[in-house]
């Protein structure tokens, strides 16, 4: 049941039980039916018995129908939604530590001026950059920092919420 | 859906009884209405062990080895439709559980399984008989919980026997570290349970159960493929009732078998792997499959690509995640079979659905008389005891509304199948899904415990009894009287089969030459055993066996290049390799000893003419 044809990026934003262990159910449940976590992130609600667990996976269309069947079928899942339409807005924080000689860090900012970046931590011989923006923007950001070396990359994972 | 048999005592002015912990699990379970459970105790079960002292209720069967204790908690559900419950202890306990609680999810069996576990303050720690039962088993269980606070035991095992019991069952496990156990609390049992996010559909949607009617309006080769899940649903009537009124023939699964009565002419039986030749080819033929609680497993199937190649699909299950998880199907209907083949039928008759089967059920009447089951008697060409033949004469022999029989795994499980009548559900239990060798003995006493006044007879092979031969102590000592009908061939029979087709011979560890003596196995725990070797003295021997007082085994000899006849031919090398050959098409078949090409080719001849008739039609 893995990524087959018409394979896609996709979205689950899974609302499950804030209980010890409901983690390990879902990431285990995703494992053991053979598809690949790309990205997984966890966080409270509003309601503090819920938690919000986001999976970005790449799937066909029906490996990701019975995931989410099967997903379901845990007890500690509440609901789940597929965001993986245009119509989510999809965010990820992105901490980038970047070679930056004094003689390259006005053009390192300036680049992080265009993507509405911030310097976070300015070091004898490095730069780091707090990013925010969905796979597009960080990866533009990325491209174009890479050519400075890039020293390391830290993400948050993606968190995504439906317009409206 | 375990409705409080019985409630306990309880202080309504002071919030409940005080009691420890272990107290409440088992005021919990007598609340269930719990009579039996299963078990082997240890040092973290020990203040559960000591509140069951105390029990008026409950019944507790000490098992010779944990995986026996579930197997027979699961033997017990699968009798009687109740929950069946397990009680050990921590580490290695709960870690001989496992195999157990798979053999039940894979099958859908409602267990409670509680564990004793270490206490709160040491977990994470390595402590002496510490093992993370609750990790694992997460992905064979229906649900877990690790108990933190002793102020939520009742509540957990309400929910547990809920969830248990309810939707699609399947085991769930309670970890019950030893200072909740000790520790205090009111105990009050809960009635209602408050999950909201556990709401099963029971209810069909009548819009598909319209379709689905409509489709079978529609259809001339319409049939009914029926799975374990008409039994757990109860639904044996309402499916009798829809096959009767659209006159379609029916097929069973394994855990199917007892569904629907084996005395119905259109019964088909078991197709699949080992099903029959006419079984298959009906099930290829039909222009209208109604699946109803089964799961298109490979087992089934053979060649997903190529099964029922001409057929819709009504697919019927209470599980939506089994819905096209194998095959697509056109008609999909979610909740409980017995309510759906109920409006099923209703919606048919408002229709005034006249069947239009003859032609259909003649074809297949046609390839029964061709394909029969091979009958060869009691005895071989060679001279030895023919295992179909012994089986034959013990289904005569058995009372079907007065006899469960269980199976271990392998050739003698699949003779069973072939070869045991069946009229009731639940006259019939087998590891399928799992495929457990050393399942049969414990789940036999398990059964016999449910059902004292029915006669409960294994049938096993030398290898799978020694799995759990230990269990022949726990029939003896719980009283539970069972039979068993051994088939030794000295070897691990169904690898021997699947080496000597499809590995040139070479018959790598699957030879049991130095089998112990059984039948002085047998009378070391106190059973009665006899040995048969000669097919004149099979018949008095069954006699013996089934007149027989106490537990008691019968060790039939037989050959061990007996085959299990039909058999799936293996695809081409493309196809899905499952197991150790590759799958092939149903209606491809390997007859008896040789290829019968022969009889392929006029089923075969048959379809393509069929095919050929409805492409016609269809311009
Ligand atoms: C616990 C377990 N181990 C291994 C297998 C693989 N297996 C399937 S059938 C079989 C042989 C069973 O031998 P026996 O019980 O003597 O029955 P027979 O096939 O000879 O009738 C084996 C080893 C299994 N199903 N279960």
């Amino acid at each position: 049941m893995s990524a087959d044809t018409n394979s896609q990026r996709r979205i689950l934003s899974i609302l499950v039980a804030n209980r010890s262990g409901v983690l390990s159910r879902v990431s285990g449940l995703i494992s053991r039916r053979g598809f690949n976590i790309e990205s997984l992130s966890v966080g409270p609600t509003e309601d503090a018995t819920l938690s919000r667990i986001t999976v970005i996976m790449v799937t066909s269309d029906t490996a990701f129908e019975q995931l989410t069947k099967q997903l379901h079928k845990l007890i500690d899942v509440h609901k789940i939604v597929d965001l993986t339409d245009e119509n989510a807005i999809e965010r990820e924080l992105v901490l980038i530590k970047v070679n930056a000689p004094a003689e390259q860090r006005s053009e390192i900012i300036e680049i992080a001026n265009i993507f509405r970046a911030k310097v976070v931590d300015v070091g004898k011989a490095a730069l780091t950059i707090e990013v925010t923006g969905d796979e597009a923007k960080i990866k533009g950001i990325e491209d174009l920092l890479r050519g400075f070396g890039i020293k390391e990359t830290i993400r948050t994972g993606v968190i995504a919420i439906s317009r409206g | 859906m375990g409705k409080a048999g019985k409630t306990v005592q309880s202080d309504e002015a002071a919030g409940g009884q005080l009691m420890s912990g272990a107290q409440a699990i088992v005021a919990a379970l007598e609340a269930e209405g719990v009579e039996l459970i299963f078990g082997y105790p240890g040092g973290q079960a020990l203040q559960i062990y000591d509140a069951l002292y105390d029990s008026q209720q409950i019944r507790h069967i000490l098992a010779r080895h944990e995986q026996g204790a579930v197997h027979e908690a699961d033997g017990y559900a699968r009798a009687s439709g109740r929950t069946g419950v397990v009680v050990v202890t921590s580490g290695p306990g709960a870690t001989n559980t496992v195999t157990g609680i798979a053999t039940a999810y894979m099958d859908s069996v409602p267990l409670v399984v509680i564990c004793g576990q270490v206490s709160s303050s040491v977990i994470g720690t390595d402590a002496f008989q510490e093992s993370d039962i609750t990790g694992i088993t997460m992905p064979i269980v229906k649900h877990s919980y690790l108990l933190q606070d002793v102020a939520d035991l009742p509540r957990t095992l309400r929910e547990a026997f809920y969830l248990a019991n309810s939707g699609r069952p399947g085991p769930v496990l309670i970890d019950v570290p030893s200072d909740i156990a000790a520790a205090e609390l009111h105990f009050t049992y809960p009635d209602e349970v408050n999950m909201p996010s556990y709401k099963p559909t029971l209810k069909g949607n009548p819009r598909q159960i319209r379709q689905a009617a409509s489709m079978i309006t529609d259809a001339t080769r319409p049939l009914i493929y029926a799975g374990g899940g008409i039994i757990a649903s109860g639904a044996s009537p309402e499916l009798a009732e829809l096959a009767e009124l659209i006159q379609a023939p029916v097929v069973t699964t394994l855990l199917g078998k007892g569904a629907y009565p084996a005395s119905s002419p259109l019964n088909l039986g078991m197709f699949g792997m080992h099903g029959s030749k006419y079984a298959n080819y009906a099930v290829s033929a039909a222009d209208l499959v109604i699946a109803v609680g089964a799961r298109f497993s490979d087992r089934d199937t053979g060649r997903l690509a190529s099964f029922a190649r001409e057929a819709n699909v009504v697919h019927i299950d209470i599980d939506p995640a089994e819905i096209g998880k194998n095959r697509a199907s056109e008609v999909p209907i979610v909740g409980d079979a017995k309510g759906i083949l109920a409006a099923l039928s209703e919606q048919l008759r408002k229709l005034a659905h006249t069947p239009r089967t003859a032609d259909w059920l003649a074809q297949i009447a046609i390839w029964q008389a061709d394909h029969p089951f091979y009958h060869p008697g009691l005895a071989t060409p060679t001279g030895s005891i023919a295992p179909e033949g012994v089986l034959d004469r013990l289904s005569e022999l058995l009372d079907p509304a007065a006899s469960i029989v269980t199976t271990e795994v392998g050739q003698h499980q699949m003779w069973a199948a072939q070869h045991i009548q069946r009229e009731l559900p639940r006259s019939f239990l087998t590891s399928g899904g799992l495929g457990t060798m050393g399942y049969g003995l414990p789940a036999a006493i398990g059964a016999k415990l449910a059902c004292p006044d029915k006669l409960v007879l294994c049938v096993a092979g030398d290898g799978s009894l020694q799995m759990n031969s230990q269990e022949m102590a726990t029939a003896a000592v719980s009283g539970a009287d069972v039979k068993v009908l051994l088939l030794n061939n000295s070897a691990l029979g169904m690898v021997h089969q699947w080496q000597q087709l499809f590995y040139d011979k070479r018959y790598s560890a699957s030879l049991l030459e130095d089998n112990p003596n059984f039948v002085k196995l047998a009378e070391a725990y106190s059973w009665t055993a006899q040995r048969v070797t000669q097919p004149e003295d099979v018949e008095a021997a069954l006699q013996w066996l089934l007149a027989s007082e106490g537990p008691a085994l019968l060790e039939v000899r037989i050959d061990c290049d007996e085959d299990v006849f039909p058999m799936l031919a293996p695809g081409s090398p493309l196809d899905a390799v499952i197991g150790a050959v590759n799958i092939g098409a149903l209606d491809d078949m390997i007859d008896g000893k040789d290829w019968c090409e022969q009889d392929d080719r006029q089923a075969s001849a048959w379809m393509l003419a069929h095919r050929a008739a409805a492409k016609e039609e269809a311009k």
